[in-house]
């Protein structure tokens, strides 16, 4: 297994980038640890694809410098750099059976017979798709083919990280999970870096032990699922992960308060941090930290509801709070109705406040006590 | 604050131009080590072979037969206009390119409105003897029209068809039908079945969905199509020369007449052979676009 | 994945009027014919397969169709790696793929007995350009006079009129295969032989077997390009299928024996084909 290291990479599909908007690819810096499962997760168009050639090898980076255990390799082919690749259809020799498509890779590289032999086996094995070795490659399932592709980048027993390219995008959705389930454990028994290329967040979620987000050329948060979801470090991995996404409001501070809708905050000692920002100021929840209380100046922040969605155990309670809405995620048997008027709750420990794009960080016991 | 409702899920947008231009850089670097110098060469040296016998149909078009049968010069020593002049100024020759032209035209347009119809029938159903059917399509592609030429004139004089554009267009449909319902089968075969089922959904009825539809989405496949059945039914002399006598004799007929006689006027003839490919030169231009995104779709 | 609707016959319905129109009425007049001895239109006899017998042991006709299977073979195994090969080399995109095209497509779009007359001149050796150029390397060239030269002529020429065919095709396939094909095979090591025999032949196999058909069925037909060139000589060393028929129809003054001839003539090309894209399909689903 190997460490990549990406160092003030730049990447650019101008000859002449002029303005930081020329960059698909604008500063990242970033180390993908041994033996992890990577998501890579943003929009389209948001620099994955092109983070993930230059991982593979396909294009060379315009500036910045890629390392696999501390050797440069900017500048190595995808053959000279023991990277393997899933892409989103299923990609596989349609002439070879499925045994012959393990072997290839091994093949090429003139490995003993007897060796690919029993690689193949055992990958076979990992894989479920022992019963099919003998069957011609072109007739399989979507499903069966991509475990295929993934077979003949795990057969390479000296392969740094394996790159999948939203791989389940064609797969039937009944299968999704089965394959999902595959990549998992295969992950866990062989200690293989997978990276797994999505939009979609569940997806990302489910998966990996770490997730890149990116948007707009940069990568924006580096993370476990979890911190993701509890302490968003950018706005868009706010709105980006989560259903709904987080909610966010303009804010401002008077005095040692914070002015959130017609609601106010004591700030416990966090006016300097937040004083000293010139950027606007948001105040930032997710709606599965929202509930409906009575009013309690100082915690609460009334408004009225002008939408109940409800989705079977709960519901989610779109809540006008003066000219900006907040969602708030609730349990089924909460009575509101569109027009009446409540207070939003908000879990001291899950406000955010953010400046500009990014979170602002503050104490812990900022909004109140631990307890 | 609308964005706070942003469905990451529903963002399954097509590739962006981003992506786009990722794949060409793909395909560029997966093939740059093959060699250019060498695939210069091999292209150059073929074009070469496919240009030379051109090259001397043109030069002979523009020497005297005098200089044609008796000297060996790789350009004209006696430059004359004189067999282009005779072509431009006698009635049967000129005509004649519009007698080809016309049946020529006649013919793809014919070909192409029969073979549409069938050609989605082949792609969408499955029905009482559909392979046989097209294996039996296929057959008429091989009939050789040497042998069978007095079988058509025979038929075609019973209607009083002889020397006429349509008898050599619609003769023509014998090799350029069955030819055409497999090109176009396989273009409508990647069409997804998805988009007829939507199209019916929103109340289209057959022949709209046909037209403003279907047809639009295959363009490029149509004009792969036209493509071959111009060439195919251009070049065709066997058939265009049985059916006519003079009022539509096409230009393929009037050459074998120079050939056939006392003496052979070569000028004449290499000049009129070159004015052959000016139209298909002219329909390979206009094309040329249909004809690189067709060939792209990989359908032919 | 396709229903049976047995209405789709309404959609097939016009092309089978049209092609019937053009093909079932002449063939069945033409076996009609064959059957028959025919001096003139009151003064026919009926005689059964009597023409198809004497046919069947024509010296003549198994010479030709000896001859023609070898040239078939020989443009094919030609023309088929050939024109792969110069479609693997043509430029991917940019100016110069309408310009190749249009090169490509000349000799597709010449008349054939233009091929004919065209090349009847440029084989000379005293007067044409290719003659020329072989005179030149010391060979005494001669297509009218030298068998082998004959050969080598009507194969040359048969190249240089339809290997663009292929090359077209070819280069529709190829242009169809994803980029992931040939990045999938790039990082599992494949060579450049591996790449167009597991990836790039693969997918090809469809174009190829529309083009090997089209290829295989118009060589069989071969006819206006030899007349012109070499009037199936020396001697009938060039005729083929289609001359010897033409040759023994127009000499025999008789509707019956040319009826029959042509009928055996259409059944034996039928027959390659049909034996030919069976093998092919056979071997697709096979492999």
């Amino acid at each position: 297994m190997t460490e990549i290291q990406m160092k003030n990479l730049r990447h650019s599909y101008y000859p002449n980038p002029k303005t930081e908007d020329d960059y698909a690819l604008k500063s990242v810096d970033l180390t993908w640890e041994e033996g992890l499962a990577y998501a890579l997760l943003g929009p389209s168009g948001s620099g994955k694809t092109t983070m993930l050639n230059i991982l593979s090898g396909l294009l060379t980076a315009s500036e910045g410098q890629v390392l696999f255990d501390g050797r440069d390799v900017t500048r190595l082919d995808a053959r000279d750099r023991n990277i393997a690749q899933v892409f989103q259809f299923p990609v596989i020799y349609e002439t070879m059976t499925v045994g012959e498509n393990l072997a290839f890779p091994l093949k090429t590289r003139k490995v003993p017979a007897a060796q690919i032999k029993d690689r193949v086996g055992f990958i076979a094995e990992e894989l479920g798709l022992t019963a099919l070795l003998g069957r011609k490659a072109r007739g399989l399932s979507a499903e069966q083919k991509q475990r295929i592709s993934l077979g003949r980048g795990l057969v390479r027993e000296d392969v740094a990280a394996i790159l999948l390219d939203e791989p389940l995008t064609v797969i039937d959705p009944a299968e999704k999970m089965a394959l999902r389930r595959t990549l998992k454990s295969v992950q866990l028994h062989l200690g293989v870096k997978l990276i797994y290329v999505t939009h979609d967040q569940h997806e990302a979620m489910t998966l990996a032990d770490r997730v890149v987000v990116m948007d707009d050329g940069e990568v924006v948060q580096v993370g476990s699922p979890e911190e993701l979801f509890e302490n968003p470090a950018h706005k868009f991995v706010g709105y980006f992960i989560g259903t709904p996404g987080m909610n966010f409001v303009d804010c401002a501070l008077d005095g040692s308060d914070l002015v959130v809708g017609n609601a106010r905050f004591a700030l416990n000692g966090a006016v300097q941090t937040l004083a000293g920002t010139s950027k606007p100021l948001s105040f930032g929840i997710r709606p599965d930290f929202l509930s409906l209380s009575e009013a309690r100046p100082g915690r609460t922040i009334p408004g009225t509801v002008t939408r109940v969605e409800n989705h079977g155990d709960e519901q989610i309670i779109a809540v006008d709070v003066g000219g900006a809405q907040m969602l708030a995620r609730v349990e089924d048997h909460v009575r509101a109705r569109a027009g009446e008027n409540v207070h939003l709750n908000p879990d001291p420990q899950a406000m955010r406040v953010f400046a500009g794009q990014r979170v602002v960080d503050l104490p812990r016991n900022t909004f109140g006590d631990l307890t | 604050m609308a964005d706070v409702t942003v469905n990451p899920k529903a963002d399954a947008t097509p590739p962006d131009s981003i992506a786009l231009k990722q794949e060409g850089s793909a395909m560029l670097r997966a093939r740059a080590n093959r060699k250019p110098l060498v695939k210069m060469a091999i292209l150059t040296l073929f074009f070469v072979f496919l240009l030379a016998p051109i090259y001397w149909l043109v030069v002979m078009s523009f020497k005297t037969d005098t200089e044609i049968v008796t000297k060996f010069t790789l350009w004209p020593q006696e430059f004359t206009l004189a067999n282009y002049k005779t072509i431009f100024t006698t009635h049967s020759w000129w005509s004649s390119y519009i007698n080809s032209a016309l049946y020529v035209t006649l013919n793809t347009i014919i070909s192409l409105a029969v073979a549409l119809p069938a050609a989605y029938a082949f792609s969408r159903y499955r029905f009482l003897g559909d392979k046989h059917l097209f294996f039996w399509l296929l057959t008429n592609r091989m009939t050789p029209p040497a042998v069978f030429v007095l079988p058509y004139f025979q038929f075609y004089s019973a209607f009083g068809l002889i020397d006429t554009h349509i008898a050599v267009a619609i003769a023509h449909c014998v090799f350029n039908v069955p030819l055409a319902v497999w090109i176009l089968e396989g273009f409508l075969k990647g069409v997804p079945k998805s988009i007829d089922e939507t199209a019916y959904i929103d109340g289209y009825s057959f022949p709209r969905f046909f037209t403003t539809i279907l047809v639009p989405l295959i363009r490029s496949g149509i004009g792969v199509t036209a493509f071959f059945c111009f060439m195919f039914s251009w070049v065709e002399l066997i058939l265009a020369r049985t059916l006519t006598t003079s009022d539509a004799k096409p230009i393929v007929a009037v050459m074998t007449r120079v050939y056939s006689g006392a003496g052979i006027e070569w000028g004449l003839i290499a000049a009129a052979g070159v004015l052959t490919l000016v139209p298909g030169i002219l329909v390979i231009w206009f094309v040329r676009n249909h004809i690189a995104r067709g060939f792209a779709m990989g359908r032919v | 994945m396709s229903e049976i609707n047995n209405r789709a016959w309404f959609l097939v319905l016009p092309v089978l009027v049209i092609v019937a129109f053009n093909a079932i009425i002449p063939m069945m007049t033409m076996v009609n014919y064959s059957v028959q001895d025919i001096f003139g239109p009151d003064n026919r006899y009926f005689v059964g397969l009597e023409w198809y017998k004497e046919l069947l042991g024509d010296v003549e006709l198994r010479n030709a169709l000896r001859r023609q299977v070898t040239f078939s073979s020989l443009v094919l195994l030609i023309q088929v790696p050939l024109g792969i090969l110069i479609a693997l080399t043509l430029p991917q995109k940019g100016k110069s793929v309408a310009f190749c095209l249009i090169i490509l497509g000349l000799p597709l779009l010449m008349p054939w007995n233009v091929v004919g007359v065209m090349w009847q001149i440029f084989a000379r050796a005293d007067i044409g350009l290719g003659g020329a150029a072989i005179a030149a390397l010391g060979i005494d060239f001669n297509y009218s006079r030298d068998v082998l030269d004959a050969w080598f002529t009507i194969v040359v020429m048969d190249v240089w009129h339809w290997t663009s065919l292929i090359v077209l095709l070819a280069y529709s396939g190829l242009r169809a295969i994803d980029p992931a094909f040939y990045r999938a095979a790039q990082i599992d090591g494949a060579s450049r032989w591996q790449v167009f025999r597991f990836v790039e032949l693969p997918k090809l196999a469809g174009v190829l077997t529309i083009g090997i058909m089209l290829r295989l069925m118009d060589s069989l037909m071969i006819y206006s390009e030899l007349v012109v060139l070499t009037g199936g000589g020396p001697g009938s060393s060039t005729s083929f299928l289609s001359q010897t028929l033409v040759k023994k129809a127009i000499g025999q003054f008789d509707l019956g024996p040319a009826a029959s001839f042509s009928i055996i003539y259409f059944m034996i090309i039928v027959t390659l084909c049909f034996v030919f894209f069976r093998s092919i399909t056979r071997a697709q689903e096979g492999e």
